[in-house]
């Protein structure tokens, strides 16, 4: 047992110093992975900042909940302060219908014409913000519904159309994600199968060799497992440098564009868990990429 | 050891390399496979190593019918058989170390066995001070013997050699042939293919003769 630990070891850091000697090209075959890799590594990083952003702007939806016309202010106070008990809610506000005359006659730029009017059109309006744990689309709905069965609630404006359509480009994304995450994997299978197809080749003499004085099959592939392996980590370590160089060099772009739209949104890296799973993909498709290789042209060379 | 029964071998391309070739070669002989090259001297000995396998015939070695070996077995079969080229098949980029310790390390010996047993078997063949020179540091002589060590240091039963002086003048090959005498000797089944009869003449071992692909005599 200690000693075919050994001889793994051996194989597989015997394996490093041959990559090592032939620095160039190991480094370009790992830099080709890398790219490949970061590829939807990068997409992903994407959706997930445009989730969290998105979820930011959810936040931001709040209920505009128009009272019928007739409604007196202190029955609309009434009813603000019965909506607030609601667990669901988080905040209240009441824009009665002067402080919203007089908040359209500043903005609207149409002092006169509001100076014309004999009567105040406009209605009590309660802004609602639903709570944190309440923001999911069909609560939003339910809540929505709940408040217009009210009786001096005349219309209830919820604007979450936008979102849902956002969520759904989101969730196409994401299939891409895994489309071209599973297409470039095809291709680092192809890189390393290729690759490792050459060394075969240029080592033929010493698997001639090997398998004539007893090497099993799998000692003879051994070595070139351990390549992929070395390759696929490499690949992966190439990948996660350029995802986090990207994300670094995006970061305060996005900064001051969130600034501008007023909100401290802040770019997020792949963080620990997609990490581990990027390098483990690089690592398994590495060894697999090498094991389809090997098996099919090790066999094609037999002692003459 | 061996023992041939109508093996017949023919290639893709026709030719018939054995033909009906009976024969037995006993556990610890010395026997010299001799015949002009075609003859079938090689075909014989690489059906022995199980490169290539016998179109028809039973060939038994080392009491183990060679048809039956399958794939996945043909590793450890051949590790009962050292087998020593006329162009010896060393690795250059490895030292004569590394070269002679292979069939341990296939084998799955441990390092400290295996330093021990690339020794012990560079000293039967002289070379112990050897031991860090690269292949084409060597002679020629030097590498045969080379060969000869990692063909023998898994203490294989058998050793086969295919025309190991071709390479060689008179005095170095008597020495190679003198080495595989000391083999048998200590019960190793040799078998040598030459066609140097004036060298093997001076050996007392049974002499195979082929030709065509058959068995043409056998003399002691």
């Amino acid at each position: 047992m200690s000693a075919w630990l050994a001889r793994h070891l051996q194989t597989c850091i015997g394996t490093l110093g041959r990559l090592a000697d032939q620095r160039v090209t190991t480094l370009l075959i790992m830099l080709v992975l890398g790219i490949a890799l970061a590829l939807p590594a990068c997409l992903h990083v994407l959706v997930i900042n445009a989730r969290s952003a998105s979820g930011e702007l959810n936040r931001a939806v709040d209920l505009s909940v128009y009272l019928k016309l007739q409604t007196p202010l202190g029955a609309a106070e009434q009813l603000a302060a019965r909506v607030r008990q609601r667990r669901d809610i988080a905040e209240v506000k009441l824009i009665d219908s002067d402080a919203g005359l007089k908040d359209f006659r500043q903005r609207s730029g149409l002092g006169d014409a509001v100076d014309a009017l004999t009567s105040n059109p406009l209605p009590h309006v309660l802004v609602v913000r639903p709570g944190k744990d309440y923001m999911a689309g069909p609560q939003l709905s339910t809540l929505a519904t709940e408040l217009r069965a009210l009786p001096a609630v005349d219309v209830v404006q919820l604007d979450t159309a936008w979102v849902d359509r956002f969520n759904a480009i989101l969730d196409a994304l994401r299939r891409g994600v895994l489309v071209v995450g599973g297409l470039l994997a095809c291709g680092v299978l192809i890189i390393v199968g290729s690759t490792i197809r050459a060394e075969i080749q240029s080592r033929r003499a010493e698997i001639e060799v090997t398998k004539l004085v007893g090497g099993s099959d799998a000692f003879v592939r051994r070595p070139f497992l351990y390549a992929g392996l070395w390759y696929g980590l490499g690949g992966g370590l190439v990948a996660l440098g350029a995802s986090a160089l990207i994300v670094t060099l995006l970061d305060r772009p996005t900064r001051r564009v969130a600034a501008l739209y007023g909100s401290d949104f802040q770019l997020s890296g792949l963080g620990l868990d997609a990490s581990l799973f990027l390098l483990g993909a690089a690592v398994a498709l590495g060894w697999l990429g090498s094991l389809i290789s090997a098996s099919r042209h090790l066999r094609e060379i037999e002692p003459q | 050891m061996i023992r041939c029964e109508h093996v017949f071998k023919r290639y893709p391309n026709g030719r018939e390399a054995l033909s009906d070739l009976t024969l037995e070669i006993a556990t610890g002989e010395m026997v010299f496979l001799t015949g002009h090259s075609g003859a079938g001297k090689s075909t014989l000995l690489k059906l022995v190593a199980l490169i290539e396998r016998p179109t028809r015939g039973q060939l038994i070695v080392n009491q183990q019918d060679v048809s039956k070996v399958g794939r996945g077995k043909i590793p450890a079969f051949r590790r009962q058989v050292g087998v020593v080229f006329q162009d010896h098949k060393l690795l250059a980029d490895r030292t004569v170390f590394d070269n002679v310790s292979l069939p341990l390390i296939v084998a799955g010996v441990g390092m400290r066995e295996i330093g021990k047993r690339v020794r012990a078997a560079l000293d039967q063949v002289g070379l112990l001070a050897m031991e860090q020179n690269l292949p084409l540091e060597l002679s020629t002589g030097e590498q045969q013997r080379v060969g000869i060590a990692r063909a023998v240091v898994s203490k294989p039963p058998m050793l086969i050699a295919d025309e190991p002086t071709g390479n060689l003048d008179p005095q170095l090959s008597l020495e190679v042939m003198e080495i595989f005498r000391r083999f048998s000797e200590v019960g190793v089944t040799v078998v040598v293919a030459s066609h140097d009869m004036s060298l093997i003449s001076r050996f007392k071992a049974r002499q195979i003769h082929l030709e065509n692909g058959r068995l043409a005599k056998v003399a002691s």
